[in-house]
């Protein structure tokens, strides 16, 4: 078994003006399509290759960096397309806005603070919100970690993630991290991150 | 004191087609200057208020450190390139090349190899190590050899951002390009 490309649900152009169909298609094919070439690689004839992907993250410090960056880099810009989509943005609701508001006051201070922990990873990495013990938590992580490894400073089960490597804004925003950021709240599918909430609460 | 950023030897548009203007402009104009505002205004009130950028390399953390390393590093970086450089190491330079890697050639893939392999953000460097040999090592993010007691004498740059306008994923043919424009001749005066 080898682990495929998912297919995205939009168009490359359907994230504009906030991600350009450029970026997304780059990112997309080349990045991504290269973690997952590399992942494939990297675990051909192991018994890693008849595992999950969350199976072989579990256990990442048992396994080579090739595996640990590029297990990382397929799972994490899979959950990345899964929680953007087009005619996004606005607000949680439901269950997911209760335990915002219960966990960080409001659903603004809960932007600010994921924003920050994005805005402030030097280098390439993950801002994260994840769910741990069933509360929520925000935080971030180096290159291709994520919360489901168990060498992560927090584990839990993520719910929203937004990559910060250069290559996911550079050409269209260049050095400007924090407009790019900014801009990724107009592309959230809120819908979809309430699925993955409901999913964490299992 | 107060950290500034150096004018460029050359004009933006100098290193293309290697490095393009528009990458020149904002690595330097916005990445480089960023660090160093960054760095003077971490440094106020601080124990490094006053220290040289090798003194924040070897004794600070964090934010000091991130943004003191890359004032540095940036520098070093610029300054290897010229429009107009000396292809190829001579000398007592070439002689530590060859009796380390076999040959300059040689030297180039495995620099390169390094270049090529650091996953995520970071710099790759040739040093001197304490036994006076050359080593190629990679650092991470703001990573500086300085602070394990190495001497740098060149380094590549491989954040996304020294490249990604031009070359975009495509890293290794930035690093083709990147032999094209290093002179050689400032190398061998930081052996020196
Ligand atoms: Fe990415
Ligand atoms: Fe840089």
């Amino acid at each position: 078994m080898s682990f495929q490309l998912p297919k995205l649900n939009y168009d490359y152009n359907a994230l504009e003006p906030y991600i350009d169909a450029t970026t997304m298609e780059i990112h997309y094919t080349k990045h991504h399509g290269g973690y997952t070439n590399n992942l494939n690689a990297a675990i051909e004839g192991t018994s890693l290759s008849e595992l999950p992907i969350e199976e072989i993250l579990k256990d990442i410090s048992k396994h080579s960096a090739a595996v640990r960056n590029n297990g990382g880099g397929f799972y994490n810009h899979n959950l990345f397309w899964e929680i953007m989509g087009p005619n996004g943005g606005g607000m949680p609701s439901g269950e997911l806005l209760k335990a915002i508001e219960k966990t960080f006051g409001s659903f603004q201070e809960f932007k600010d603070k994921f924003s920050n922990a994005a805005a402030t990873r030097f280098g390439s990495g993950w801002a994260w919100l994840i769910m741990q013990n069933g509360s929520l938590k925000v935080f971030s992580t180096p290159n291709q970690d994520n919360p489901l490894m168990d060498v992560a400073e927090q584990k839990g089960f993520p719910i929203l993630g937004l990559d910060v490597w250069e290559h996911a804004y550079y050409l269209k925003y260049q050095n400007r991290r924090p407009e790019y950021i900014n801009n990724f709240w107009n592309v959230i599918n809120w819908k979809a991150v309430e699925e993955k909430y409901m999913i964490g609460l299992k | 004191m107060t950290h500034t950023l150096p004018n460029l030897p050359y004009s933006a548009e100098d290193l293309s087609p290697a490095i393009s203007a528009k990458t020149i402009e904002f690595h330097h104009g916005k990445h480089h200057q960023a660090y160093v505002n960054n760095l003077n205004n971490l440094i106020v009130g601080t124990k490094f208020e006053n220290a040289d950028l090798e003194t924040i390399i070897k004794e600070a953390d964090g934010g000091i450190f991130n943004n003191g390393a890359q004032v540095w590093n940036h520098t070093f970086y610029f300054f290897a390139f010229s429009p107009k450089p000396q292809k190829a190491p001579t000398g007592k330079l070439l002689d530590l090349i060859n009796a380390q890697f076999g040959s300059f050639e040689q030297f180039k893939e495995k620099f390169t190899s390094a270049a090529a392999s650091l996953f995520g953000s970071g710099w790759a460097w040739l040093v001197v190590n304490k036994e006076g040999k050359l080593e190629i090592t990679q650092e991470s993010n703001a990573g500086n050899p300085i602070r394990k007691g190495l001497r740098p004498l060149l380094t590549c740059d491989v954040w996304e951002h020294a490249y990604y306008l031009d070359y975009q994923n495509r890293r290794p043919d930035y690093l083709k390009g990147f032999w094209d424009i290093i002179d050689w001749k400032v190398i061998e005066e930081r052996l020196k």
